[in-house]
């Protein structure tokens, strides 16, 4: 892997690949082992222009389990809100030698054109830009249903997905799907009209306007954050029709099937799109999707940047 | 390319390592067999059922992945990680027999050194494999070795076994015999 920039650009055997680098880390994790030489000397710079609490610091313990150093940059504070552009940002990163940059920006495609412009040499990783993708996200969400429903082992096939919610300003929602249909699961989007996106034939899932209909059959059921501060239409009534329609309330729950188990990506809305009792109960596995991201963003920095980056193996002439 | 060892002397080589570890030791009760993946990790199978069979025990076998402490990781793509699986869960205070099939450089070992310092103290570290072909760059050495073979640097061994290659055997190529 050079960059991680979406979904889309992975193929199966790639995401399966950092799964299965994810699940060993995680084993040995587990263990004794709580650090490893394998990027000592390397810098990894945190670029965030949005706000994020989980996702910087998953990336931040992941790279250092992994003995690299870490740079946190949040543009509040920083040179960006006297108006530096991105290409500055970047170029400076270049000039104090970052080998890879972690960026989450407001704008979809930031990655894209942090990695495709050639600003800096070092390798890209998308924690979450716009409404476009947000790619780990999707991989540990991959790695979490994997490791309960398919034994940590292969692809998600015969697995069936409820993604419910805000898919129309979710980027967690768009990556998601992407992997997991890569992956050879079921999903289908379980929204009010007004929260799925146009054009959504087109991408090969199912649609739904109840969650009534739809909880009895599904294996995962992920709830998406109602995400207040990108909605500035009125999208549904009230929050309490919202919750009555879409939220996952232990009435719900009920109807699910016994092994099926909860996700959100978090932060949560408690008592908006998931109840506190759903949140808490024995099916959730919102906790463990914490800690297994920073066993996927190792896995992710390791494959992308514990080896010889392409740059350096071009330079050296060896095949890739 | 030539056949160094066929089957029969493989599993005759195995079988003496497994008594001459057992007599190092003074039998089997403190011992804890880790092969390093892929060959090496088949051969501990190996060396574990034979002093198994000796010593009429259930011995098990397990495996130490060195992936993350290679020292030449800068030099290739990234490689895919192997399974660690430790037998009883803790290295500590057991007397460690690494088991590896070709040892040349010296540097597998050296990382394998690191990754147990990583998981524990044992209380000795010992290292067994079937093949030593010379040419270390570092100052380590083995307790226990299946057969020595000259070799040129150019020249390169390679181990076969029926677990994975279907065929048991040890070959030779890339000299100018």
């Amino acid at each position: 892997m050079k960059h991680l920039l979406s979904i889309a650009d992975l193929s199966k055997d790639e995401a399966i690949e950092v799964l299965d680098t994810a699940a060993e880390l995680a084993r040995l994790s587990e263990g004794t082992v709580k650090k490893f030489p394998t990027l000592r000397g390397r810098t990894v710079v945190n670029l965030f222009f949005e706000d994020s609490t989980r996702t910087r610091i998953s990336f931040e313990a992941a790279a250092k389990r992994l003995s690299a150093d870490v740079i946190n940059f949040a543009a509040k504070g920083s040179s960006v809100s006297k108006g530096e552009s991105l290409k500055d940002t970047a170029l400076t990163l270049q000039a104090m030698g970052a080998d890879a940059v972690v960026i989450r920006h407001g704008a979809s495609g930031a990655a894209h054109q942090l990695a495709k412009q050639e600003w800096m040499k070092g390798v890209v990783i998308n924690a979450g830009d716009g409404t476009h993708e947000h790619p780990t996200q999707a991989l540990l969400d991959a790695f979490t249903i994997r490791r309960h429903l398919k034994e940590n082992q292969g692809d998600l096939s015969g697995i069936k997905v409820g993604i419910i919610g805000d898919i129309l300003h979710s980027r967690v929602a768009r990556s998601n799907i992407l992997l997991l249909k890569k992956l050879g699961a079921e999903v289908v989007l379980i929204a009010p009209p007004t929260l799925i996106p146009v054009g959504v034939a087109k991408w090969g899932v199912g649609v739904s306007y109840s969650l009534d209909d739809q909880i009895k059959s599904l294996d995962v059921v992920m709830a998406l954050r109602v995400q207040k501060e990108r909605m500035n239409d009125l999208y549904f009534p009230t929050e309490r029709e919202y919750a009555r329609g879409y939220g996952l309330t232990s009435e719900r729950m009920k109807q699910m099937k016994t092994k099926s188990i909860v996700m959100h990506p978090g932060p949560m809305n408690r008592g908006l799109e998931i109840s506190a009792e759903s949140a808490d109960s024995q099916r959730s596995v919102i906790v463990e999707q914490v800690a297994n991201g920073v066993s996927v963003r190792m896995a992710v920095l390791y494959l992308t940047l514990g080896g010889a980056t392409f740059k350096e193996l071009a330079s050296s002439g060896e095949s890739l | 390319m030539s056949v160094i060892l066929n089957s029969g002397e493989i599993s005759r080589a195995l079988r003496r390592i497994s008594h001459e570890i057992l007599e190092k030791n003074h039998g089997p009760e403190n011992l804890l067999l880790l092969g390093i993946p892929t060959r090496g990790a088949y051969l501990s199978r190996r060396i574990a059922g034979a002093i198994s069979e000796i010593e009429k025990i259930n011995l098990e076998s397990g495996t130490l992945d060195i992936t993350m402490y290679r020292d030449d990781l800068r030099l290739k793509a990234p490689r895919t990680l192997l399974p660690t699986n430790i037998p009883g869960g803790s290295i500590d205070g057991r007397d460690v027999v690494l088991i590896d099939d070709v040892f040349f450089s010296g540097r597998t070992i050296r990382a394998a050194l690191d990754a147990l310092n990583e998981l524990g103290r044992p209380k000795s570290v010992q290292l067994a494999v079937l093949i030593d072909r010379g040419h270390r760059e570092l100052p380590i050495r083995a307790d226990f070795v299946g057969k020595n073979i000259p070799t040129a640097k150019e020249e390169s061994v390679r181990v076969h076994l029926s677990e994975i290659d279907s065929i048991d055997e040890v070959l030779i190529e890339g000299s100018s015999q």
